[in-house]
């Protein structure tokens, strides 16, 4: 990979015209950070934008594929994996890239996710981590800190988190990385790496939702949010060199785990001409 | 192989396999559950061999995601399941009708509601098929009664998904699914395959939902150059999500119009004696079989009775099966429920027609006498 942009403008080679815009989201949302991290990765990858398929569930991050001029796929709540997965067997020269947010991969699209890291296919979740429902008004998904208030939570969420990078190496995906809304380069390069991974890889987006998880929880506005991820992300080259209760309020961030192992599309190609093989020498 | 015409002992499930094979299929996906499972068996066995993609998925819902996936990346798709699977499918089959994605799907039936009768038979998925995931929309539905006829219809499934871009559901239950008959597989070009229509216009005048004549649309696949947007949020011709009124209604009308349009290509029925026929029995899959024998007995017994069976379940063919009535004055409606199709046939039987149900919910079969007592009963 070059770092150099093949288009000079990547917005306008990228995003679709007419009627799409403006978009969904509030004044300030990350999702559209995300999405330009996303267009310039596959810019500068040199991808042809007719063998990229995007896929996304249900939820403000599930919006992002209307925007996107690439083959677009957007199902329904939580199963944007399993689409995918469709989508990748059938044709395995295509880079299939899901949007997905806490809410829809890690609840409602949890089986899924877990079972797409087993497998390791070759499919790049880009999961908009903002710690809420945002679509829906602001309720508490499976990674609202505890103690966070949300419109289901009105006394503060007593629930348990998932540790989506835990998770992800936990149930065997080859490219675990994390970024933020704030280190929008680096989010870049780390999406970039998880596209050219040959292998299921997830890239945990902290994102922010001012208009409800930000006002519920006094965090400020969108800048204030922002700046709270420049302030607590901690790459995981220096986290490694830490003491723990150096970290206590620190997250990680970068790539946090690459392994090599066979990739499913490519297992099963294999079996496909071992029959064939069989066959021909009967 | 079994591509070429050749005599075979086959279950139910088997022939809805190379039903499948013979129409094309190159992607299946699902998930094991009683009384079906011999077609995903039958699937991973035979898929990689032919060079076609199967896949057994975590669940019912991602078997039918990973189906419309396929299909939209330009394979022929299918997946089998029994009812608490189709339960569970049922927001991705309306999905799949939203975004006009060709798929088939064989719900083997089996007792309900719930876990209910795993490896006993019935038939009471029938309004499930038609109103089972919410919303307005047009099911077509196929019911066969033998071997024989669970490879043909499986077929004409995969024909009718592609011709009218729907998903197609194929109703079998558990004794037809494992029961084994001698059938002919019938030789390549014998039965007929078709494939999706394509578009035949440059890439910037394609319009994935286009309304056209026919209210069909052309099918272009991923990763052809037409990058296309498919969204289960209600849309415009080109695939994105609208809130105009007008588009909104057009988007629905075409749902029902290409298939209601073509009543007379997808509906599809076998009558027996029906010429001179005073009372008719209306019966389909595994109790179809029953019929025709009780028929027969009773016309031993010098009663005017016929039998009619429909292999196109949804839509019915209101029209067509009034003509057959014709001057019956008495219906029997034979099913292994407690009264689904029977309501359906009393909407839209002649007035003149009395409509009688015989069900039976017990996990068995319904027997020949049983429907002759019915018979005699009525008379």
């Amino acid at each position: 990979m070059t770092n150099t942009t093949i288009h000079s403008d990547v917005t306008h080679h990228f995003l679709r015209p007419k009627k799409k815009f403006p978009n969904v989201w509030c004044a300030g949302c990350g999702n559209g950070i995300v999405m330009g991290a996303l267009i310039r990765a596959i810019d500068k990858l040199g991808l042809e934008k007719d063998n990229v398929a995007v896929i996304s569930g249900i939820g403000c991050s599930s919006r992002m594929p209307v925007y996107l001029d690439f083959n677009t796929l957007h199902t329904t709540h939580g199963r944007a994996l399993a689409f995918a997965t469709g989508v990748k067997m059938a044709k395995p020269h295509m880079k299939v890239i899901v949007i997905t947010g806490d809410g829809d991969a890690l609840a409602i699209g949890g089986n899924h996710f877990i079972h797409a890291c087993r497998r390791n296919i070759d499919i790049t979740a880009i999961l908009i981590d903002n710690k809420i429902y945002g679509m829906t008004g602001g309720q508490f998904a499976p990674t609202t800190p505890g103690g966070s208030r949300a419109t289901t939570a009105p006394y503060g969420n007593y629930e348990k988190q998932f540790d989506v990078v835990k998770l992800a190496i936990g149930a065997g995906a080859s490219y675990v990385a994390r970024g933020t809304v704030y280190h929008s380069t680096q989010l870049e390069k780390l999406i970039a790496g998880a596209i050219a991974k040959r292998g299921f890889a997830i890239v945990d987006a902290f994102s922010n939702c001012h208009t409800y998880y930000g006002r519920m929880n006094r965090e400020g506005d969108a800048v204030a949010m922002i700046q709270w991820f420049k302030t607590h992300a901690m790459p995981i080259e220096a986290a490694r060199k830490l003491p723990p209760e150096k970290m206590k309020d620190k997250f990680v961030t970068g790539l946090i785990h690459e392994t090599d192992a066979t990739e499913f599309c490519d297992e099963y190609q294999a079996l496909v001409d071992r029959l064939a093989g069989k066959e021909a020498g009967r | 192989m079994t591509r070429k015409g050749n005599v075979k002992l086959l279950q139910g499930n088997e022939a809805c396999v190379e039903g499948a094979l013979y129409a094309g299929a190159q992607f299946f996906a699902g998930y094991p559950i009683t009384p079906s499972t011999e077609i995903a068996e039958g699937m991973s066995r035979l898929m990689p061999q032919i060079g076609g993609k199967f896949i057994q998925m975590e669940d019912e819902i991602g078997s039918i995601a990973a189906v419309i996936g396929a299909s939209n990346a330009g394979c022929k798709s299918m997946t089998a399941t029994s009812g608490p699977g189709f339960s569970l499918m049922q927001e991705n089959i309306g999905y799949a009708y939203m975004t006009e994605t060709p798929c088939v799907i064989i719900n083997v039936q089996r007792g309900g509601p719930s876990t209910g009768l795993p490896t006993k038979i019935a038939q009471s998925d029938i309004m499930q098929a038609r109103w089972g995931t919410h919303g307005d929309y047009t099911a077509v539905t196929l019911a066969p009664s033998s071997a024989r006829e669970c490879f043909s219809e499986t077929v004409r499934a995969f024909n009718l998904s592609e011709r009218f871009r729907t998903p197609v559901t194929v109703f079998t239950d558990e004794v037809l699914g494992h029961m084994r008959e001698i059938m002919t597989v019938p030789e390549e070009g014998e039965l007929p395959v078709f494939d999706r229509i394509k578009p035949d216009v440059p890439h910037e005048w394609y319009r994935h939902f286009e309304i056209t004549p026919s209210f069909v649309s052309p099918m272009a696949s991923f990763g052809e150059g037409y990058r296309y947007n498919v969204s289960g949020l209600t849309h415009d011709q080109d695939g994105f999500p609208t809130a105009v009124p007008s588009e909104i209604k057009d988007k629905l009308d075409k749902l029902r119009l290409k298939i209601e349009r073509y009543l007379d290509e997808i509906a599809s029925f076998r009558t027996e004696m029906m010429d001179d026929a005073h009372v008719a029995v209306i019966s389909y899959g595994t109790v179809a079989r029953a019929s025709y024998q009780a028929v027969r007995m009773a016309r031993d017994r010098r009663i005017k009775v016929g039998a009619i069976q429909p292999f196109t379940i949804w839509p019915l063919h209101e029209v067509k099966l009034r003509e057959m009535l014709g001057n019956c004055r008495k219906v029997i409606v034979a099913e292994l429920n407690m009264g689904q199709l029977v309501h359906e046939i009393r909407r839209v039987a002649p007035r003149h027609t009395e409509v009688f149900a015989l069900n039976r919910y017990d996990g068995e079969v319904m027997t020949p006498h049983q429907i002759l007592d019915k018979i005699r009963e009525v008379l």
